[in-house]
């Protein structure tokens, strides 16, 4: 009984949710060039799906704040994951996260609900306009709200921080006269499966580093395409994990309003093989 | 197998990133002359730059900035300058853009507005997407001489 008021409640969150992003259609973004300001990948952080990128959440420049909200729904062969929330930014030097990843279980099992705050700074550079690519720092402090399916796969922890250091670059004309994003991190963590099956574990306890690396091309400046990757490191002798790989679409019809869908494919997830599937992420931007 | 995949994908991409910085025209040849004609030659440049002066004067984030321009002089400076760029048969004869916004404060979202009107009128008046790219890349690198630091 108490669970269904639970539901009940996040559905009742998740419908105003998804009017505040086409409520951000009537207002005024910001002055950053369209598409230079990324998407909220699944941990909120401004970047592509799977990977954050250097860029800043929302259109704010140096004198202006921002903020965006997202949702994004993904279904592979025995899990899904959804997730809402939203980011802000100050001056486009600090952005400010909070994702509810929910992961769930098509077997049945109960869900594992992450909560990840995050906040990235940029460093030096501009995407778009330095020659040197644009360079921020990251950090995303994760922690699960249901530890019990993790634990039993011998997870160590139910919460753990993630540092990455992230480089964008946008070539105005680059390929074919398209333009052109590139973007690589390297990320420090202890996390399974991105948090999903808590931190550390039996096989190895230790921060491991790993890399992420996202390619898009500008068909104009409404429709984005891509590629994402990411590196993932095992610390569970029980269930082991693949890097995972992202093609997406976006759309930007204007500043206030993304929307992107993608094929995902993550591989092994806690011992059910080649999980691959579809994602669809909704931005509202303010 | 997923750590040779990765290895691979990630000396790719820096390199990439390289190569793309230290060759920005390598991947087409002659880009200028055509650019020039793809802009529709100087009457083309002249109709985009016109609409992009009105845009500028309508956008409240750069009107004021206009308000005491020659806009005659500024036009054909502005079409001067682009034809130049684009490889045409002009002469851009003012001053660099770092002494013309010397004691102008500029803001990188008011630079912004200035790009978004030039896109905006490219847009109306039909510039293909590959034309507008060229033309917007061979503009963003005067970004630093005219935003105020």
């Amino acid at each position: 009984m108490k669970k269904q008021t639970t539901r009940h409640k996040f559905r009742f969150i998740k419908g105003a949710h998804v009017l505040m992003i086409f409520c951000s259609a009537g207002s005024y973004a910001g002055d950053k060039l369209i598409g230079t300001a990324g998407v909220n990948s699944v941990e909120g952080s401004a970047g592509g799906g799977i990977v954050p990128w250097a860029v800043l959440s929302g259109y704010a420049t140096d004198d202006e704040w921002g903020a965006s909200v997202f949702t994004s729904n993904s279904k592979f062969d025995d899990y899904s994951l959804n997730t809402i929330g939203f980011a802000v930014n100050y001056h486009d030097r600090l952005e400010l996260s909070f994702s509810r990843m929910t992961f769930g279980i098509n077997a049945g099992a109960k869900d594992i609900r992450v909560n990840v705050a995050g906040a990235k700074v940029r460093l030096f550079g501009d995407v778009v306009y330095t020659d040197i690519p644009q360079v921020s720092l990251g950090i995303q402090h994760k922690t699960l709200v249901d530890f019990a399916i993790p634990s039993s796969v011998g997870a160590k922890d139910d919460s753990g921080t993630d540092i990455y250091l992230t480089a964008s670059k946008v070539w105005l004309d680059g390929i074919a006269h398209r333009t052109v994003l590139l973007d690589v991190n390297a990320r420090l963590s202890k996390a399974n499966q991105i948090g999903i099956l808590g931190f550390g574990g039996d096989e190895d306890n230790n921060y491991d580093w790993s890399f992420e690396g996202a390619a898009g091309i500008f068909f104009n400046r409404h429709w984005l395409t891509g590629v994402e990757y990411r590196q993932k490191s095992d610390h569970l002798s029980a269930v082991k994990e693949n890097d995972w790989l992202e093609v997406f679409i976006t759309y930007l019809p204007n500043k206030s309003l993304s929307v992107t869908t993608a094929y995902l494919d993550l591989g092994d997830i806690a011992g059910a093989e080649d999980q691959t599937g579809y994602y669809i992420s909704l931005q509202g931007v303010f | 197998m997923s750590k040779i995949r990765s290895i691979l994908l990630f000396s790719l991409l820096p390199l990439l990133m390289v190569a793309c910085q230290t060759t920005p025209s390598s991947f087409h040849t002659n880009s200028n002359t055509n650019l020039y004609a793809q802009l529709g030659e100087e009457q083309g440049i002249s109709e985009f730059v016109e609409d992009m002066i009105n845009n500028l004067l309508v956008d409240k984030r750069t009107k004021p900035h206009f308000e005491e321009v020659n806009l005659d002089n500024f036009f054909e400076q502005l079409v001067a300058q682009f034809c130049e760029l684009a490889g045409g048969p002009c002469q851009y004869g003012g001053s660099s853009m770092k002494d013309v916004h010397r004691d102008i404060p500029i803001s990188g979202g008011q630079f912004n507005a200035l790009v978004e009107a030039l896109m905006q009128a490219m847009d109306d008046n039909n510039v293909p997407a590959g034309a507008q790219n060229q033309l917007l890349a061979l503009l963003a690198p005067m970004h630093i001489d005219i935003v105020s630091p």
